[in-house]
């Protein structure tokens, strides 16, 4: 009798869930509906199914991403993700084991500095940021991975930190009497133990600066334009005379990454993101 | 021994700095250290470029407040408005979908997964998505779009800051949830206690530390909201959506000779996310001790 009865409320829970579940997914579908839909009926009647008169294939894929530059964008997207998050974790996890294990004044100040830096908006050094990375030629796709290294540094070196601290040091010390060197332990010894908060440090990256718009769009401006700068150039810079299914091909290219992404790992990705959470 | 070997592995490592430190230092101190102090010191003083800068005291602070537009106090109490509802939403409806998700139902998993997905697409993407629903919908009720009316853009942030943060704040209160002792609940089922009251005696007392956490995550992110704001309504109608950090962005890019007075504003802003920081910190701290 109760077992019946909570099976009922369960049946119940599980179409609630689902109707949820659809909700959830319609502004994607959506998107991805009129992607395949001629430029004309998406903003008239977005919620039209295409017809044999609206269907146009693939072809806001073909011509209205190459007329905006959007494989380059796309290109230029991944390479800087990829590069600052390799970049972070190598130089963050080097010097986070360099801090925790030398603790001095100086060290001390300087994890201060990146646990305080967690704190400050961004709007706080857009200006003068932008400013001194122009002076210093950093404003180009190579230059930037450097910028992101400086941003990236607070977050990072908290977490990767606070993990180091719990590693005995014997292991350190033994790998050091057998005749490593510093770098040669820090590579041997101390990387493979950090590895797992190495992943969820490397997973907070890349969701950031892959999704990254303002700091991209000051440093590298419009020439090189990154996805979201692609993406809001194009509605922005049109001046309502946006290519809207060219532009709905964009946002449904912009998601895919994120979603396959996800799909691989996305164990690591909830546990990183949660990880974060509880520590930012 | 070991006391002088310590000292020796120290000392090794230490000549080792200009490989472990000096990167990692570098690039913080051109992209973070450097700025900070420089739009300290620019916050005073009235410039176009960097290089002109001429020292006026407090002017840019007072014009803050002295401006007839009011487009910063205007700002203030919209980004308030926005992240209260915000915090209420947004914790109640992930607080319910987590006790949904932790009955032990089929597709438990899928489910979570299809929640938290909207988590993960950047501000700038989720804002058009959401433009062309709202407007979609609007066109179709009233025959209108969301820059015209400031209600349209503000509901308009709302929903899209539910469903951006809804799948985030449930797992944290999932794992809240699972970490409270099965004996505990089948206890308060055999006294007798009813759904509501093991909810209300139970189990929100026993997720306090995740609601905590929860409400500061979207006390934050919603108060420093840049790239939705920017995509979805861009401030229309007039200012009257645009929240603190679009209005700060504004008025350094978009207003000439204002530039001081934009870094003003974001040295107010800075202050005050330092103060929900540390407020959050000494919850939090505090929280841990009574357990």
């Amino acid at each position: 009798m109760i077992a019946s009865a909570k099976k009922s409320t369960n049946v119940i829970i599980v179409i609630i869930l689902a109707v949820l579940a659809v909700l959830f997914m319609i502004p994607m579908v959506l998107v991805l509906i009129n992607s395949l839909k001629s430029k004309l009926f998406i903003s008239s009647e977005p919620f039209a199914l295409p017809t044999s008169q609206t269907f146009v294939g693939l072809e806001n894929y073909i011509n209205g991403l190459s007329s905006s530059g959007f494989f380059a964008a796309f290109g230029r997207s991944l390479f800087i993700t990829v590069a600052s998050v390799v970049l972070i974790v190598l130089c963050t996890a080097m010097t986070s084991w360099f801090i925790t294990r030398i603790k001095n004044k100086i060290t001390q100040v300087i994890y201060y500095a990146f646990v305080f830096s967690m704190i400050v908006p961004f709007q706080m050094v857009m200006f003068t940021m932008t400013y001194i990375v122009g002076e210093l030629n950093l404003n180009n796709v190579i230059g930037i991975v450097f910028v992101y290294l400086g941003f990236g540094a607070g977050l990072s070196v908290f977490m990767l930190s606070g993990f180091v601290k719990s590693i005995p040091l014997e292991i350190e010390e033994a790998a050091t009497i057998d005749g490593c060197n510093p770098l040669q332990c820090f590579f041997r010894v101390v990387f493979p133990i950090l590895k797992p908060t190495a992943i969820t440090v490397a997973i907070l990256n890349a969701m950031w600066i892959w999704n990254d718009y303002l700091l991209p769009y000051l440093v590298l401006g419009t020439d090189n334009k990154t996805i979201p700068v692609a993406i809001q150039i194009a509605m922005q810079g049109a001046y309502g005379d946006t290519d809207m299914g060219g532009f709905m091909a964009m946002l449904v290219l912009a998601i895919i990454p994120i979603i396959v992404f996800y799909l691989i790992c996305q164990k690591h990705i909830i546990k990183g993101v949660i990880a974060g959470a509880v520590k930012g | 021994m070991a006391k002088k070997h310590k000292k020796y592995f120290n000392k090794s490592l230490k000549n080792y700095f200009p490989v472990f430190l000096l990167p990692t230092l570098i690039a913080f101190v051109i992209a973070f250290i450097a700025p900070f102090i420089m739009g300290l010191g620019l916050s005073f003083t009235k410039f176009n470029a960097v290089t002109n800068a001429q020292f006026v005291g407090f002017d840019n602070y007072v014009k803050i407040f002295t401006d007839p537009n009011h487009d910063f106090l205007n700002a203030l109490i919209f980004t308030v408005l926005f992240t209260v509802v915000s915090i209420v939403t947004v914790n109640i409806i992930s607080f319910a979908f987590a006790m949904l998700l932790t009955r032990g139902i089929k597709g438990t998993n899928f489910f979570r997964s299809v929640f938290f997905l909207p988590n993960l697409i950047g501000g700038i993407v989720l804002g058009y998505i959401w433009q062309l629903l709202i407007n979609g919908v609007l066109d179709i009720i009233v025959n209108s779009d969301i820059t015209k009316s400031s209600a349209y853009g503000f509901w308009g942030l709302v929903i899209l800051n539910n469903w951006q943060l809804i799948g985030y704040m449930m797992v944290i209160y999932i794992a809240g949830i699972q970490n409270i002792p099965g004996d505990l609940t089948e206890a308060s089922a055999i006294d007798g206690a009813s759904p509501a009251k093991s909810l209300f005696k139970i189990t929100i007392p026993m997720v306090m530390p995740s609601i905590t956490i929860c409400m500061f995550l979207t006390l934050t992110n919603s108060f420093k909201m840049f790239d939705q704001n920017l995509a979805l309504t861009g401030g229309a109608p007039g200012k009257s959506t645009q929240m603190l950090a679009l209005d700060i962005y504004k008025t350094f890019y978009g207003r000439i000779g204002w530039a001081g007075v934009g870094q003003a504003k974001a040295v107010i802003f800075f202050i005050i996310v330092a103060i929900i920081a540390f407020i959050q910190l000494r919850a939090t701290r505090s929280k841990e001790v009574e357990q």
